[in-house]
């Protein structure tokens, strides 16, 4: 009986071990797999899709509804400085190029709502805004930071780089005009 | 008078931020608000300390942040639904050894004396013939 009892308990803790050293590898081997690190790595993966609350009039913004069209998509927050400072920038490109099919899409990441629509209305971004409160396309974009900025082409593959910190900046203002008219090309 | 006996109760039901602000994690860095002075962090405690001002209650700010931001911003799971395992297994497995320990220990206590004379060997005691030759040593010796 007592042989009995601890061989069974000795098979438990064995499996406990296993189960514990299977979700650690499982761990480490998807870590990496989101959508920016693939994109630094040279590749073009599929844009992650998401299908979000519209923050500045009800609906949905669901990225797949966008296919065929190129898709500069801007990640935001209400509470973020820089944010504020590249809206306008990005309103003039989507004003400049909606007439050739280019839809910049804005998803306010982990910010309380009614802050979003006021910076939203002050801001004066017209073009069409997510709300992800809880930030469920972050990891899955393989966020930082706020702002962020990915381009999608037609076929709905990530293009170009993902841009960190505000696009109006000196340091990205030349590469982001060049993505803007390479996912326009691609 | 009337009106500050009506208000009395009411104020003393509104929570304070100092009341809650530990109860909320920052979306941003992952702490507690009251440990975190992210912009994050200070926009949402921005958010209760008006809803305190509306005298909101805990519950209904609670429920508004969680709508907003989902259960990830409570600093302790809900107790509902899925998140009662977080809450109850804690105690299962200190009932579980608490239980464990005490079958231990009722067997080891019902655990038969060793056979007396057996030496921390575990041997048994001389054998009849070795022990006559003993005592016939012994007496020789002494005599």
């Amino acid at each position: 009986m007592a042989g009995r009892l601890k061989l069974g308990g000795q098979v438990l803790a064995l499996a406990l071990v296993t189960g514990l050293f299977v979700l650690l590898v499982w761990k480490v081997t998807t870590q990496g797999d989101n959508a920016a690190d693939e994109l630094g790595s040279g590749k073009t993966p599929p844009a992650p899709h998401f299908k979000l609350d519209r923050l500045d009039q009800p609906g949905k913004v669901s990225l797949a509804a966008y296919r065929g069209k190129p898709v500069i998509l801007n990640f935001w927050a209400s509470w973020c400085i820089p944010c504020k400072q590249e809206a306008p920038l990005l309103e003039s490109v989507w004003k400049r190029y909606r007439n050739q099919g280019l839809v910049v899409v804005g998803v306010d990441i982990q910010d309380v709502r009614g802050d979003a629509r006021k910076f939203a209305r002050k801001n004066k971004m017209s073009y069409p805004l997510a709300y992800d409160g809880p930030g469920d396309t972050v990891s899955n974009y393989g966020i930082t930071g706020v702002p962020e900025t990915f381009f999608v082409a037609r076929d709905g593959k990530l293009v170009c780089d993902r841009l960190q910190a505000g696009v109006h900046l000196e340091a990205n203002r030349d590469r982001f005009d060049a993505c803007v008219q390479e996912v326009l090309a691609a | 008078v009337a009106a500050l006996a009506l208000a009395g109760p009411a104020a003393a039901a509104c929570p304070t931020l100092a009341d809650l602000e530990g109860k909320f994690i920052c979306p941003t860095c992952k702490t507690t608000l009251d440990q975190s002075d992210a912009p994050a962090a200070r926009q949402i405690k921005a958010y209760i300390s008006r809803r305190i001002a509306a005298c909101a209650s805990e519950q209904q700010i609670s429920d508004e942040l969680v709508a907003q931001f989902g259960t990830s911003v409570l600093a302790a799971p809900p107790r509902k639904g899925f998140h009662w395992l977080a809450w109850l297994l804690p105690v299962v497995g200190l009932v579980v050894a608490a239980a464990v320990m005490a079958v231990l220990v009722w067997r080891w206590s019902r655990r038969e004396p060793e056979p007396l004379g057996a030496d921390s060997n575990g041997r048994g005691a001389l054998d009849p013939e070795l022990e006559q030759r003993l005592d016939s040593e012994l007496a020789r010796f002494d005599g």
